[in-house]
């Protein structure tokens, strides 16, 4: 009878703290992947460069869509659409979620720079995000 | 006592009169509410409209970028392609994960215009030739015919809107499924009479 109040619980418990920590989870795995050294000034160097386009033959950068300040809202060059702040400080919602993140980064860096980013890239430009 | 026995069947028979008044007109009432909830159109057997997104999922993916374009607005072929391509989503990179993917193109193919019952999507489908596997919903011939009379400059020039792909910015009750006329009003302009 205890256990099937303890597993639920435990249950709750433990999906609430993954979500509460999927910065440190994606921190873990991009250790796991071999990154030792983490640098925000590699990040947001990174974030602010710009890309020429392939296809289009215009330059491409985060900033592109998500503002010249991270604390700003940002628009989505095509649709339109706007974009929450990216900067922690004043957008809590951010990186709460590791499948998110993870979408995010996969789409947005073949997007931008035409391919996925290294375990090294995102580190250095999640540890900048989360630092704003 | 005939009195008594006159009043206790004329205040009967009016009782009666107006009890199966009342009745007749919940009835009526409970018709149209019914009618409305199934949003059926009386004299072609069709429902009106599109039907409407429930999938959580679908609106959270999918509609996080754009509005969420219903199922039954594209057939079920048009869905397939589109969701094995989303590296090159209209330009744009819209990857998902694997089993994201799966998921949600099962749930456009299950409701996609092919055998779908609402006014909307029979008509996008009668007009699509069989060989056609439109990725733009204005690319089907009965979006095109519904539009073709608004001038560029209440949509493409539009500054407030800028393409035809923004159905909620002048269908104001896009998300129900519904695309009546008397609903439109574009941005800047206001009403559009056909």
């Amino acid at each position: 009878m205890k256990a099937k109040i303890i597993i639920p619980v435990l249950f709750l418990l433990s999906s609430q703290a993954v979500s509460a920590n999927a910065v440190d989870n994606m921190f873990s795995e991009y250790k796991q992947s071999g990154v030792t050294n983490i640098s925000e000034i590699k990040g947001k160097e990174l974030w602010e460069k710009k890309f020429k386009n392939t296809k289009t033959g215009k330059l491409r950068s985060c900033t592109t869509c998500h503002a010249d300040s991270l604390k700003k809202t940002g628009k989505h060059i095509k649709t339109g659409k706007l974009i929450e702040p990216m900067a922690l400080s004043i957008n809590k919602k951010r990186y709460t979620k590791v499948k998110k993140i993870k979408k995010w980064f996969k789409r947005n860096c073949k997007w931008t720079i035409g391919r996925e980013c290294s375990a090294q890239e995102q580190a250095d430009i999640l540890a900048y995000l989360i630092k704003q | 006592m005939k009195k008594l026995k006159v009043i206790i069947t004329t205040t009967s028979i009016i009782g009666l009169l107006l009890s199966a008044n009342l009745v007749y007109g919940d009835d009526d009432r409970y018709e149209k509410k019914d009618r409305e909830k199934h949003s059926y159109n009386r004299y072609f057997g069709k429902k009106v409209g599109v039907a409407p997104v429930k999938n959580a999922l679908y609106k959270e993916e999918c509609g996080s970028c754009h509005f969420a374009y219903q199922p039954g607005l594209l057939p079920s072929r048009s869905w397939n392609k589109m969701m094995n391509n989303l590296e090159d989503h209209f330009d744009e990179n819209a990857e998902l994960d694997k089993e994201t993917q799966t998921i949600l193109t099962k749930y456009l193919v299950k409701n996609s215009a092919d055998d779908s019952n609402y006014k909307r999507s029979r008509r996008i489908m009668n007009s699509l030739r069989n060989n056609s596997t439109p990725l733009r919903i204005t690319d089907t011939p009965y979006f095109i015919r519904k539009h073709d009379e608004i001038p560029r400059r209440l949509v493409q020039n539009n500054p407030k809107l800028g393409s035809f792909s923004k159905c909620a910015a002048c269908h104001v009750n896009a998300e129900t499924g519904s695309y009546e006329d008397d609903d439109v009003r574009i941005p800047g302009f206001g009403k559009w009479d056909d």
